[in-house]
């Protein structure tokens, strides 16, 4: 579960500039003819070094992810639901493996990964640095963050990069399921007993403002991705995805009787253009940058179970062995 | 045949996966590696659906549905054996566990699938390939952690002697045991008990680790009779939370 955002460094033409200028115009060529690069072949160390960003955000967002809707598995309320919600978070884990394998053709490994994402030098979406207080919020996040997830990663699916490219399809088939599960779940609970309709409705207007900011600043305020574009790291900008979630699901959730926290939500018929109060990104970036509800829980987390499975790593792997980079 | 006998049985049979299903999913997103958050988590699933599917046989035989049943009850009405019921400790005590564990599930199948009761021999014979999987697991960990470092091999073998006197619990014997045994519903837990300790030597034996002297460990008997420790009714508390807020409500 991914949506992207703020993830790029600002991209100057001088970052290219050290390239070969003739691989990199077939590398281009290549790219506008919609090709797709693979881990052995040229691309110049800027592509590199932010599709190992991209995919490795990606990644971490995928375990971290698990987190919060983990903690409900034990209390998932019946066999059905809980067999579903094993089953959508053990996905979750497995597309955190699947994507930090396509980013270790590119070069990091997976333990180097992890090691940034301990120490905080690397981010994961920082939608789950808040918390599912209930079962009704791990509803929320499995129809609508998921939903946001698909929008965004049907985009990064057609994106320029091979492994990264199949990966994603792979995953953009599970997460349509996670999906229905989601909706299921939201159903129950918004045409159940008052009870219910009162749970699903309070975790709405809990996750509402961290759903908006979703996909990242707003596209007037974010960092030039031009080259990125080009390249086809990036496919769509932050707005357009924000707007086409919100033409998929503001309907649906209209639909359940659920009301959006935002009175300002409606959709301008002339421009068709979704129109909302504007998120709050002063919050976004501290919470992004360290200083959320979870940041501190989410990692600590992790570092406990990569320090408590330190030893079954140590024991798996031949102390002379060296990393070797996978094929894709 | 007594249907209080074989509701017994199946009660045991359900409790054990039903408690243990829980405690594997407790790994989701906390392995020691990625892929064995992954392989927890998918025993997990299928216990959980294997316990479902004696809930429904007992369903069958007029006790209340699988949910009410799995979600309601106090810990004094279970029947798992100890074993499964506590908490995950470190990976190495949930390994070895599981290796004692499935590998006398292995053994309770086989015999089921054979069982003079048929609606038994058919849930055993469709579920004894999945538990087979789970055995494979938990011997190629055990093989390939308990011959590695020394500091894995003292971790393990720590583990598996505070975990065995919990594991021969699970041979506790039902007083309807003979009645099962006299009419082929089951073989008892002397032949599993039996057979168990063979497979889990010739695994134990190409490892470090060794087996301590069984006959010499009293097992923490009890939990066949409604008997456990303190962390069970936690467990069941935890899963049965939001099933309390509205438990008429559908979820």
């Amino acid at each position: 579960m991914y949506g992207g955002g703020n993830v790029f460094e600002a991209t100057k033409f001088d970052d290219v500039q050290t390239e070969d200028p003739a691989k990199l115009a077939e590398f281009e060529a290549r790219i506008a003819r919609g090709e797709k690069i693979e881990p052995t072949d040229w691309m110049p160390e800027l592509y590199r070094k932010q599709l190992i960003r991209m995919i490795e955000q990606h990644a971490h967002s995928e375990i971290i992810g698990a987190l919060p809707e983990g903690t409900w598995i034990t209390r998932a309320p019946g066999f059905r639901r809980k067999l579903a919600q094993m089953a959508k978070v053990q996905d979750e884990v497995g597309h955190a493996q699947l994507l930090y394998s396509a980013a270790e053709t590119l070069g990091k490994s997976r333990e180097q990964m992890l090691t940034d994402l301990i120490s905080g030098k690397s981010k994961y979406s920082n939608v789950f640095n808040y918390p599912a207080f209930t079962w009704a919020d791990s509803n929320i996040i499995s129809w609508l963050i998921d939903a946001g997830a698909i929008v965004n990663q049907m985009a990064n699916a057609k994106g320029s990069y091979g492994p990264y490219s199949r990966a994603l399809e792979r995953i953009c088939a599970e997460e349509a399921f996670h999906l229905k599960y989601g909706h299921d779940a939201v159903v129950h609970m918004a045409t159940g007993s008052p009870k219910q309709r009162e749970m699903i409705q309070a975790a709405l207007n809990r996750w509402w403002p961290p759903i908006m900011t979703f996909f990242g600043p707003s596209d007037k305020m974010s960092t030039h991705t031009e080259t990125l574009m080009r390249w086809k790291v990036k496919m769509a900008s932050n707005d357009e995805c924000r707007q086409q979630f919100l033409d998929m699901y503001v309907p649906k959730i209209w639909e359940l009787g659920l009301t959006v926290p935002d009175p300002k939500l409606k959709k301008n018929m002339e421009t068709g253009q979704w129109e909302y109060t504007e998120p709050d990104w002063d919050e976004f970036k501290r919470v992004i940058n360290g200083d959320g509800p979870c940041n501190a829980e989410r990692l600590a987390v992790r570092r406990t179970a990569e320090e408590r499975g330190a030893w079954v790593r140590r024991a798996l792997l031949n102390p002379k062995a060296k990393y070797v980079k996978p094929l894709a | 045949m007594n249907e209080l006998a074989i509701k017994d049985l199946l009660y045991k049979l359900a409790d054990d996966q039903l408690i243990l299903g829980h405690r594997n999913s407790e790994w989701t997103g906390f392995g020691p590696i990625l892929e064995e958050d992954i392989a927890f988590s998918s025993m997990a699933q299928d216990k959980i659906g294997h316990s479902l599917a004696f809930y429904t046989l007992l369903q069958e035989l007029g006790e209340a549905d699988p949910d009410t049943v799995a979600f309601t009850r106090n810990a004094e009405q279970f029947h798992n054996s100890q074993l499964v019921e506590l908490p995950n400790g470190e990976y190495d005590f949930s390994l070895i566990r599981h290796f004692l564990y499935d590998n006398a599930e292995i053994i309770r199948f086989e015999m089921l699938s054979q069982s003079s009761y048929e609606p038994i021999a058919k849930v055993a014979t469709k579920l004894k390939g999945e538990v087979k999987y789970h055995v494979l697991h938990a011997n190629t960990w055990i093989k390939n952690l308990g011959a590695s470092t020394e500091e894995a091999i003292l971790r393990l073998q720590s583990a598996l002697n505070e975990a065995l006197p919990y594991a021969l619990s699970m041979f506790e014997k039902s007083k309807y045991e003979q009645e099962l045994i006299d009419a082929g519903v089951y073989g008892g837990e002397e032949a599993v008990k039996a057979e168990w300790l063979k497979r889990i030597q010739a695994v134990l034996e190409k490892t470090d680790l060794k087996l301590p002297d069984v006959e010499s460990i009293e097992p923490k008997f009890g939990g066949r009779y409604g008997e456990h420790t303190e962390h069970l009714q936690l467990l069941l508390d935890e899963m049965a939370e939001v099933f309390k807020i509205d438990p008429t409500a559908e979820w």
